[in-house]
């Protein structure tokens, strides 16, 4: 073997005990986090946990479906905010505005991701907070405003993602179905739009998992009562909250329910992601 | 006598400070072939594009002179650019058919009409894939995608889509430009036969092209038209030093 073989032996060699750290960094947090919460599951039944509806840590009882009902409704209400504004704002950019304009908003909006979501909280709970509280009643702090919050912070992710799906549609298609007498909007709308529509729908995912994983910000605004809320005024605790209010206190089997908790949003989370890899797989696939 | 289609008068276009096209003169006559033909950047893919206002799509565009289309000026102020475009189809040198089925791209134009009528689609569908020699190929596959059909096949697909339209101007920028010699024959028989339908005007590079199915040529350079005629004048007796110098293959 030459002595540039070697180096090159040694090179590999070394990428790949860099790169295998890093990933079973990941493997030990995921087994640790089954490792710890999965027991308690079990041992009070998987379905006092997912369906139980009674929150409280002292007396062994640990029901979180008010929290991840919490978390769904926020969510869900995050993308109805974030999803319809984000695909306007991305088709605005690509499509219509000007490129001048495009080349400065287009930054402006990534840096709305550099934003602390404490940051996004704390603006949250001095404005948007009292505003429900005084226009649409009950204690402000609720669904609607963790929602709106949410909604907002994954614009950025659902703007950018769209913006570059739907620049990766070849000008050839516009050019064509503008030909055959479309107008912009009508090419937007059934060429740009289903061409691109995979690479949206990952970016929606990704949205929705920043949604879902969001803490701070919500924990501001949210209420945090352990109850499935009645309506969009009321109060509300996502399955993230959960965990950062109460880890600091927590032990014996309150922590393990935490972890528990834990177990929860990470397959939650892992569902998500793996519907955003096949459907953007399955685009490039057509 | 031949009825006169499009007239061209004056007609420059720049794009920002750079002029494209210079004072272009010419008539297109009905149920003709014109084959325009000129070496690269000289103006024909443009020429086209004025046509049907496609120039409308790229940033500083300007126009000056006039183009009217069955007496209508085109840059006139109450032009109907979209139904414009319908009357003046167009093929692109790269086929490129919309992500969709074989069926939903021929049927796509006549649905922005608002036609719905799945008795009526499946007749057009069936009519242009005929005039456009594609029928027999595809008619046990009209529901799957576009995009697995050939190029050969995918080209004759962007006409049948423009014919679904119903236009009376075909116009297409070096339609065989990328494809094998039996598609490009195939092109050119169903040019051929549609031209008993309609008005074809064929901007090709392919000069040996023109000679074989264009009825006159045109031949721009850099932005002029420099003749214009019978398409056997301007092979053997061209009035101008610089089409027959193109012809013989001395610059291009």
């Amino acid at each position: 073997m030459t002595k540039l073989e070697k180096n090159d032996r040694l090179v590999k060699l070394s990428l790949l005990v860099i790169a295998l750290s890093a990933i079973s960094v990941l493997a030990i947090i995921t087994v640790f986090i089954f490792e710890q919460g999965t027991p308690i599951m079990f041992r009070y039944g998987l379905k006092s946990f997912l369906l139980g509806q009674d929150w409280y840590p002292s007396e062994k009882s640990f029901g979180l479906l008010p929290m991840i009902v919490g978390s769904l409704m926020v969510t869900l209400g995050a993308l109805l905010i974030g999803v319809p504004l984000g695909l306007a704002s991305a088709i605005f950019l690509t499509e219509f505005s000007h490129r001048r304009l495009t080349r400065i908003l287009k930054p402006v909006i990534e840096l709305l991701a550099g934003i602390p979501s404490v940051v996004y909280g704390f603006i949250g709970l001095m404005f948007l907070v009292p505003f429900i509280r005084n226009n649409f009643g009950g204690p402000g702090l609720s669904v609607l405003a963790a929602s709106l919050i949410l909604g907002i912070m994954i614009l950025p992710t659902v703007i950018s993602i769209a913006i570059d799906s739907i620049r990766a549609v070849p000008d050839s298609y516009r050019e064509g179905s503008i030909a055959l007498g479309a107008t912009r909007w009508q090419t937007v709308r059934m060429v740009v739009l289903p061409a691109a529509r995979s690479g949206i729908i990952a970016g929606i995912i990704l949205g929705m998992g920043r949604a879902i994983g969001e803490t701070m910000a919500v924990i501001m605004v949210a209420g945090n009562a352990a109850d499935i809320p009645g309506s969009i005024l009321a109060p509300v605790r996502t399955l993230t909250s959960n965990i950062a209010l109460e880890m600091a206190y927590a032990s014996g089997e309150h922590r393990e329910a935490l972890f528990a908790t834990g177990v929860i949003l990470f397959v939650i989370i892992m569902i998500l992601n793996t519907i955003a890899n096949v459907t953007s797989t399955r685009q490039r696939k057509k | 006598m031949k009825q006169r289609g499009i007239l061209v008068r004056d007609f420059s276009h720049y794009y920002g400070q750079t002029r494209s096209l210079n004072r272009i003169n010419l008539d297109i006559y009905r149920n003709e072939i014109l084959g325009i033909i000129g070496p690269a950047k000289s103006g024909k893919s443009t020429f086209l594009a004025c046509l049907n206002r496609l120039n409308d799509l790229i940033p500083g565009s300007r126009v000056e002179g006039k183009i009217l289309v069955d007496d209508q000026d085109i840059y006139g102020p109450e032009v109907d650019v979209v139904a414009l475009r319908r009357k003046l189809g167009m093929v692109f040198a790269t086929p490129v058919p919309l992500p969709l089925t074989i069926y939903e791209n021929i049927v796509f134009g006549v649905r922005l009409l608002g036609n719905n009528n799945r008795r009526e689609l499946d007749q057009v569908v069936e009519d242009s894939l005929e005039k456009a020699g594609l029928w027999t190929e595809v008619k046990d596959r009209l529901h799957t995608s576009a995009l697995k059909l050939s190029g050969g096949q995918q080209q004759r697909l962007c006409i049948a889509r423009v014919l679904a339209l119903k236009p009376q101007y075909i116009m297409l920028d070096e339609p065989t430009s990328g494809l094998d010699p039996i598609s490009t024959m195939k092109i050119e028989d169903s040019l051929r036969s549609l031209k008993k339908d309609y008005t074809i005007i064929l901007v090709t590079n392919n000069t040996k092209q023109a000679a074989r199915i264009a009825d006159r040529t045109a031949f721009f350079m850099m932005g002029e038209l420099v003749e214009i005629d019978e398409t056997p004048v301007v092979f053997t007796r061209p009035s101008d030093k610089r089409t027959e110098a193109y012809l013989e293959g001395k610059f291009g």
